[in-house]
């Protein structure tokens, strides 16, 4: 009795959570269905209008920025070539980091990570300029890669990486040497696929995090060639309900992103503890 | 020329700690040997140093006629079996026995055909699909034999594969660890701290304590003559009894009773081993044993007493006989099984 009460009890907390976090989104997506006209005059609305797919066509059409080179469909690639670009680099830098890290005879090992993991002290914002100037240097100031790299070494994924290879008993290790694998085979045949579970973990994290990335896009691209969804949704000009569309519309990739994988994440989890 | 031939093997770690002092033994083809001894006592490293998992910091060891210290595991051709088995857990069964004949550039057709009848072999063939997390212990404990037996190596090593086992599991995983080993023929080293499992499995065993081989021979070579204190303590279950005592002109006298015509020119203190189940009760026997504690195991009685100064002594009878707490019982020492050893260095002097 007194656990049906608390799991109900529960329940209720996280529906109240649940609801308190939907309500302004739906709000922004009922008034996004409405005319521009509508808002102006009545204020946000809770219930769907009909203009939803006139607002959201001219939306992903609409050519914007001051010399109309880019539409918001060009956003959303840019968005996600940058984000997987950073998922990508970041979950392989941390995994060989780690990997080099835990099981290579580096002296000072546990210093050199430490060295590493102090960099999330100092965030991107902070060592700005002189990465626009390797950058710079680099010839990469608008482009993909520029936008991609300087945000694709996270120490945090390094450092869930190598706490994962520190529970990998030794002798794991030792039965695939005597096996025959090698450095090489090692990684790929044993750590990989054993930290798959993670990699998938990482790579949502780190793909939102580059869907999210804000400053660094603006300083690194001029062109509006490379413009993002989330420096879009500060340049966008245009209705309000045309800005409330594009607002729902760009939260679609990282969502996207956790549903396609949380099916692995999940299968993961229970299949090879 | 043996088949595994180590000479002088030392290990010295980092830190400066000595592991294995000078080791020298050889193992012939097909041989089973054990090494039995505490933890701590350098067997394991002696495994892994064989195995190349452990740099030898000096002397050396030669596998069939090669000289192996700076050959990389993976060419050693020798095939290890741990404690917690290590299985790849991520790889279902067959990928764990065919992982390391891929390695080796083997063809998919002989892999099949070799991880096929080494299943069968170990009765694991209807495991094959299965993730290790699906197995029970005694059927990991058969992949782990299959990893090894499937590459058909020069050598097995075994690292206290069967301290992770329940009793009854331990028993039947022994019988068939050396079934097979009999069966393959191949030449195996096993590592243990238990003194029954390494009677039961070894041709021959060693006796390994501080990093030093005490003794090597077969099991009964051991039994019936351990060359130091630390050796009779070690083998035999229950513990062999160790009493204080002084022997003058070969005679012995201890806790109460004497002994003459020791066969030994030893002149000093001693300790004398007796083994409990080298003694039997007679009307006027050397030994008064008051009794403590009455262990009945069903085919045996422990006897734990007193005698004199010496507490929890302890005599082993036939399950048949009814004794008492706290009756008396005099005892003899059966056809002069006893041991005198050394007291100031534990060296057997009789």
């Amino acid at each position: 009795m007194i656990r049906y009460f608390s799991s109900n009890f529960s329940h209720l907390i996280l529906l109240i959570g649940i609801f308190i976090m939907i309500i302004p989104v739906w709000l922004i997506f009922a008034s996004s269905t409405h005319t521009a006209l509508i808002i102006n005059t009545q204020g946000l609305q809770f219930f769907l209008g009909d203009k939803f797919l006139e607002n959201y066509t001219k939306v992903l059409l609409y050519e914007g920025g001051f010399f109309k080179e880019i539409t918001a469909l060009k956003m959303f690639l840019n968005s996600f070539l940058m984000a997987t670009g950073v998922a990508f680099l970041s979950v392989i830098s941390s995994l060989m980091t780690a990997y080099v890290l835990v099981y290579f005879r580096v002296k000072y090992a546990t210093l050199l990570f430490w060295i590493i993991f102090i960099t999330i002290l100092v965030p991107l914002e902070l060592r700005i300029f002189p990465t626009y100037s390797v950058m710079s240097t680099l010839n990469l100031v608008n482009s993909y890669w520029g936008l991609i790299i300087p945000i694709s070494a996270s120490a945090i994924a390094t450092l869930f990486f190598r706490q994962f290879y520190k529970t990998i008993p030794d002798e794991l290790l030792e039965s695939a040497k005597l096996d025959g694998a090698n450095t090489w085979r090692f990684f790929i045949d044993f750590l990989v696929p054993l930290s798959k579970t993670m990699i998938v973990a990482m790579f949502i994290f780190m793909f939102v995090f580059g869907y999210n990335q804000y400053l660094w896009p603006i300083l690194v691209t001029s062109s509006e060639q490379y413009w993002t969804v989330v420096m879009g949704l500060k340049m966008m000009s245009g209705s309000i309900v045309n800005k409330f569309a594009f607002v729902i519309m760009s939260m679609i990739p990282p969502v996207l992103i956790i549903i396609v994988l949380q099916k692995y994440f999940i299968k993961g989890i229970f299949q090879d503890k | 020329m043996s088949f595994l031939e180590l000479n002088k093997v030392t290990k010295i770690y980092p830190n400066g700690t000595k592991a294995v002092h000078e080791t020298s033994m050889n193992v012939e083809n097909g041989e089973f040997m054990v090494f039995v001894g505490p933890s701590g006592c350098g067997k394991s490293t002696l495994l892994r140093m064989i195995a190349g998992l452990e740099d030898i910091t000096e002397g050396y060891i030669n596998l069939d006629g090669i000289l192996i210290n700076k050959v990389d595991p993976s060419e050693r051709d020798v095939a290890m079996v741990f404690q917690n088995y290590a299985l790849y857990p991520h790889m279902n069964v067959y990928n764990n026995l065919a992982y390391g004949l891929k390695n080796r550039g083997i063809s998919k057709e002989d892999i099949e055909k070799k991880v096929n009848e080494a299943a069968k072999l170990l009765q694991i063939s209807e495991y094959l699909q299965r993730k290790p997390s699906m197995l029970s212990g005694g059927q990991r404990q058969r992949v782990a034999m299959g990893r090894a037996i499937v590459r058909n190596p020069k050598i097995f090593l075994f690292d206290e594969p069967l301290s992770n086992l329940d009793a009854k599991l331990r028993i039947q995983m022994r019988l068939e660890i050396k079934k097979l080993q009999q069966k393959v023929g191949v030449t195996s080293i096993f590592v243990t701290h238990d003194q029954v499992e390494a009677m039961t499995l070894a041709d021959r065993l060693a006796v390994i304590n501080n990093g030093l081989i005490e003794q090597l021979g077969t099991p009964i070579e051991i039994y019936n003559n351990p060359k130091s204190m630390f050796v009779a303590g070690f083998i035999g279950s229950p513990q062999m009894n160790f009493l204080e005592g002084e022997l003058k002109n070969k005679t012995l006298t201890s806790e109460g009773f004497e002994i003459n015509n020791v066969t030994s020119d030893f002149n000093g203190p001693v300790i004398l081993g007796i083994r409990p189940e080298h003694m039997s009760q007679t009307d006027k026997g050397l030994i008064n044993l008051s009794v403590d504690l009455v262990e009945q195991l069903g085919s045996d009685n422990l006897i734990y007493g007193e005698i004199k100064n010496k507490k929890d002594f302890c005599f082993r009878c036939p399950g048949s006989q009814i004794i008492k707490k706290g009756s008396k019982l005099s005892l003899n020492i059966n056809d002069n099984n006893y041991y005198v050893f050394d007291k100031s260095n534990g060296n057997r002097v009789n």
